[in-house]
């Protein structure tokens, strides 16, 4: 049995070795450019669409990996070097600290950059900077802060109530039979939490303005400034009037947090959500304008009426490869996110890329791209323990197990903890 | 007793008392079989339904007209791109990552229960400790090592790392049932002049074949079902190398949509690990280890 | 594709072939060694393979982690104890060191004791395999899935609403309220409810490894016991129990550290909110989340020191095992 072995064993040990490292990565060569982003699925397909014409016009092909832990993949890629030529980045922070670890690539010589700023919204081009260097380009946005309701319950379209006050009193007025006036629902997986803060977020807006907003997720307010409490504070009232209460909204996912809007009878008669939850839940079955519309967010403070919250898909280059180059040029065009936004479900940050399928996303992106005042979700913006604290103490707000003023006492003291680097 | 000697031998079930026993016997695993399959049966049912039906109603509710049942979650699970593709990585993942820890880890036991060498309990006990090292404090020193030998998104990075994320346990496991077995039989080996080698592929191995099913059981359903390891190992690097959990788990979309399909997917890929169960289940049989746990 | 195929042949073939190889190369080495030396070299080869990948693989990177974690966010100097100072002093670590002690002593209780009730009952079923299955395919199922299956089982709906939870359900039979399972602090019981779902997957795991020791005990003790008058219990209690305590030693030991590291049906199913968290979701959270290596580091480290005392119960009893042989 053992003489067997003597030239069969040194024999299997390099086929084995060598067949196993037959599917070596080719990671960007002039030809292919590896990308990661956090699109699967319809969206994948979506993007897959938008860079096609791309890979036929350079003859390069573009090798996608979508995937939804890419926080994890490119928090082992960074320290370790093992990365793809570009990626959607999570967030604007951790673009942050990705060029900081020399990862990502500057892209002020990759893009037209005079173009790329005229043709986005202020606000998006600056979060991509870091030390006046561009780092990261939107190429998709979103607009939060819509007020969603069921056009058979009353038809807002005409006259869309303006400011809060006769938002609660329109609204209490057209109830019809259904059980609350709002809808909600925060159940997101590890993300639970997130439609809260942008209802924190789009309440504090309007009642104090962008700059507070800005300072507040920069750090330099204190959750427990009687602005940020005013907020909170307003949230909690929605929160008694929602179908179902706190402990429905937490135990609801978003994505079906507005079906209630069409059940017989209603359970409630308005949703605020992101223009993207046109694509989910009962909703994705529905037809937009008929089946349902939304309003913009209303005033709560007259010199606020026109700030507008929105967040986007952040992309960042890794290889400065010329391939990698020229895709990320071609991404921020009009021409390349059309595709897109004709396939429906996402907005453009390009100015100029129009052609959507709907009045309901034409407004939206309307809303995005000619808002004066804009700002970028907060939660994206604060470091990630802040964030992730913001979520937790949302949930543990809405289902009542903490008061307004204990979770922003908790909030401040992570505060402390989280910004103090 | 008034035992007749033929039930005796056949070592049938007494009469009488323990005919009663027996009910009990079923009723008790009846009971514990329909609690443990109700949530499965939920999702399969559900799985069959549209994503607003699956939502919106209990899953019991399908059982009653009208029956709203399409096979249109399955259809969409199958016409993923690259599920093919995934599958037989998949399938080229786990066969390796579960053959080479079996060997390896016998190796080790066999040494460790019937080899006698100084500090051999505590390095034991260290070895069992490692169980604890949690999986991702290691993915950045190890992807580190992998990207240093130019193996990182390659199949042979999966297949190492996997057999050492399953060896404490399997060392573990078949040492214990290594151990237990008789003293005796090696040692009138060892009397005949046997080898170590012969003792161990003669008589070891072919003793403590239903730990080795086990093991063999569990390591290929860890890895068939990684998410994880598969992804930070291989994703930066060879998307084309990627196993299934991770077409699946790409199923969601980044807003969360799709769920719906998740039940489809898990019940598809849940196919091949059960037939690896079915088909290793003739090796618990009793007999084959036959008396050699001493009394 | 062809190559694939290729490969798959020769990886199929030789796969086994390099580590039988492997063997019989050690015990080439091993003859030319003079007869003293033979047995003191002869374990250490065997375990070669073994403690190479282990050293790479855990060894190296969990020393790596214990440096870590006395040191500060960006890695640059050392801070001693202070991460730990940190993890003992924040107000969900001890929410979080309760669950987990929760966990630990029901995930391990729940799955031994089912596991061994199922294993014995199995055994004296024809229908074994059937009902072996049952029990095993919640370990088949991947998290994901087993996720979205507890999502339909937990489910709520306000009162007065159509319940489309299983569990809702059931008890608005009995006219009983609907709860939002993962909500109820009290008791813990959200906690207790994401045991439950982690219980319910492993149970297989401890039935599979208890059977597989059980078929190992000779029939003919058993029989000889039932002959001379006892019932099933006391052979259960005398014969079968004494001898599968080695095994229920190692499932438990294996549950207490996968309670330790529970994570997933935490992080899937209430991401650690509402006082459900976990020190092994923290963990991931710190150092995947935050980038905060020393303070993950340190939490390592704390689980790392949990399962010294199960270790050294672990020592006694193989000395007690082999004292025996």
């Amino acid at each position: 049995m053992a003489k067997r072995f003597r030239w069969f064993t040194p024999l299997m040990v390099g086929a084995l070795v060598m067949a196993a490292c037959t599917t070596t990565p080719t990671g960007g060569d002039g030809k292919t450019v590896t990308v990661i982003g956090t699109w699967t699925d319809a969206e994948q397909a979506a993007f897959l669409a938008m860079v096609a014409p791309w890979e036929t016009e350079t003859g390069n092909t573009v090798k996608y990996q979508g995937t939804r832990s890419i926080n994890d993949i490119l928090a082992a890629g960074v320290p370790t070097g093992v990365l793809p030529d570009l990626a959607g980045l999570p967030g604007p922070g951790q673009m942050a600290e990705y060029a900081a670890a020399g990862a990502l690539q500057p892209l002020d010589d990759v893009l037209d950059v005079a173009t790329y700023t005229s043709e986005t919204s202020p606000a998006l081009v600056d979060l991509g900077k870091v030390d006046g260097k561009t780092y990261g380009v939107f190429i998709k946005a979103a607009l939060k802060g819509l007020i969603y309701y069921n056009p058979t319950l009353h038809d807002y379209s005409a006259s869309a109530p303006a400011t809060w006050d006769e938002l609660i009193s329109q609204g209490e007025a057209n109830q019809g039979d259904a059980e609350a006036l709002w809808c909600v629902g925060i159940e997101s997986g590890d993300a639970s939490g997130w439609p809260a803060t942008d209802w924190i977020e789009n309440i504090l807006l309007r009642q104090s303005g962008p700059d507070v907003y800005n300072d507040w997720w920069a750090g330099k307010v204190p959750w427990t400034d009687p602005a940020i409490k005013a907020a909170f504070d307003l949230y909690a009232d929605v929160i008694d009037n929602t179908y179902g209460g706190g402990t429905n909204a937490v135990a609801t996912a978003f994505q079906t947090g507005g079906d209630a809007l069409f059940d017989n009878p209603p359970g409630c008669a308005l949703f605020q959500q992101a223009n993207f939850m046109s694509g989910q839940g009962k909703f994705a079955t529905l037809t937009a304008g008929t089946d349902f519309n939304a309003f913009p967010f209303p005033a709560l403070n007259p010199d606020y009426a026109n700030a507008v919250e929105g967040a986007g898909d952040l992309f960042g280059m890794f290889h400065a490869t010329d391939a990698a180059k020229s895709l990320m040029k071609y991404l921020v065009t009009a021409e390349a996110q059309d595709i897109w936004v004709k396939a429906g479900g996402a907005l453009s940050a390009n100015k100029n890329a129009t052609s959507y399928p709907d009045d309901f996303s034409k407004n939206a992106g309307a809303a995005v791209a000619n808002a004066e005042q804009f700002v970028f979700d907060a939660s994206d913006l604060m470091p990630s323990a802040m964030n992730a604290a913001f979520w937790s103490h949302m949930v543990s707000l809405t289902s009542g197990s903490e008061t307004v003023d204990e979770a922003l006492a908790a909030l401040q003291v992570v505060a402390e903890d989280a910004y103090a680097e | 007793m008034t035992a007749v000697s033929a039930p005796r031998e056949m070592a049938g079930p007494k009469q009488g008392w323990f005919a009663r026993h027996h009910i009990g016997v079923h009723t008790a695993l009846i009971v514990l079989m329909v609690i443990w399959a109700i949530p499965t049966i939920g999702l399969f049912i559900n799985s069959f339904r549209p994503a607003t039906d699956a939502f919106g109603s209990g899953w019991w509710s399908a059982l009653f007209p009208p029956y709203n049942f399409n096979f249109e979650n399955y259809a969409h699970v199958l016409g993923q791109s690259g599920i093919g593709t995934s599958f037989l990585n998949s399938l080229f993942i786990s066969i390796p990552a579960t053959v080479i820890p079996l060997f390896v880890a016998a190796f080790a036991a066999y040494a460790f229960s019937w080899m006698e060498f100084p500090g051999r309990n505590i390095l034991f006990v260290v070895v069992v400790g490692l169980l604890v090292v949690p999986l991702q404090a290691t993915l950045i020193p190890v992807l580190s090592m992998f990207a240093s030998w130019g193996i990182a998104g390659t199949f042979l990075a999966v297949w190492l790392a996997h057999t050492a994320y399953g060896l404490p346990f399997a060392i573990y496991l078949l040492r214990n049932f290594m151990g237990s077995l008789p003293r005796e039989v090696f040692e009138s080996a060892a009397i005949d002049g046997a080898s170590a080698v012969t003792s161990f592929f003669r008589l070891a191995l072919p003793m403590s074949v239903p730990a080795i099913a086990a093991l063999a059981i569990f390591q290929f359903l860890f890895v068939w079902n990684d998410l994880l390891v598969a992804l930070i190992y291989i994703s930066l690097v060879n998307p084309d190398n990627l196993p299934l959990p991770v077409v699946i788990a790409n199923l969601v979309s980044s807003q969360g949509a799709g769920i719906e399909f998740l039940g489809a997917a898990a019940f598809l890929s849940m196919a091949l690990p059960l037939i690896v169960f079915f088909s290793l289940q003739r090796f618990f049989v009793r007999g084959i280890v036959g008396g050699s746990v001493k009394g | 594709m062809t190559d694939k195929l290729i490969t798959a042949a020769i990886v199929v073939v030789g796969v086994p072939a390099v580590l039988i190889g492997y063997i019989w190369l050690t015990e080439q080495v091993i003859r030319i060694l003079p007869e003293k030396q033979k047995p003191r070299v002869r374990p250490w080869l065997w375990m070669a393979p073994a403690l190479a990948f282990l050293a790479l693989f855990l060894v190296y990177p969990m020393f790596g982690t214990f440096l870590r974690s006395f040191q500060n966010h960006p890695g640059t100097e050392f801070v001693g104890l202070d991460n730990f100072f940190w993890f003992f002093g924040s107000a969900d670590a001890l929410s979080a060191l309760k669950n987990n002690v929760l966990w630990l002593i029901f995930l391990t209780l729940f799955v031994v004791g089912f596991g061994l009730l199922v294993a014995v009952l199995v055994d004296k079923v024809r229908y074994e395999s059937f009902a072996k299955s049952v029990i095993f395919v919640p370990l088949a199922i991947s998290m994901v899935a087993a996720g979205v299956i507890w999502l339909y089982m937990y489910q709520y709906r306000p009162p007065g609403a159509v319940q489309t939870g299983t569990l809702n359900a059931a008890i608005d039979i009995f006219g009983l309220g609907p709860v939002p399972w993962l909500q109820v602090q009290t008791f813990s019981v959200n906690t207790f409810m994401l045991i439950i779902v982690m219980a319910w997957m492993w149970t297989g795991f401890a039935m599979v490894i208890i059977s597989a020791a059980l078929k190992g005990i000779n029939p003919e003790l058993m029989e000889a016991a039932r002959v001379d008058g006892a019932t099933e219990w006391q052979v259960f209690r005398g014969i079968v129990f004494p001898l599968l305590v080695p095994t229920l030693v190692v499932v438990s030991t294996t549950m207490i550290i996968t309670a330790l590291k529970a994570f997933d049906v935490v992080f899937t199913m209430t991401s650690g909110n509402l006082n459900t968290n976990v020190i092994a979701n923290q963990m991931y959270a710190e150092m995947f989340k935050f980038g905060q290596y020393g303070r993950a580091s340190a939490i390592a480290v704390v689980l790392l020191l949990a399962i010294i005392p199960i270790m050294f119960f672990n020592i006694g009893r193989f000395r007690a095992q082999e004292a025996v042989r």
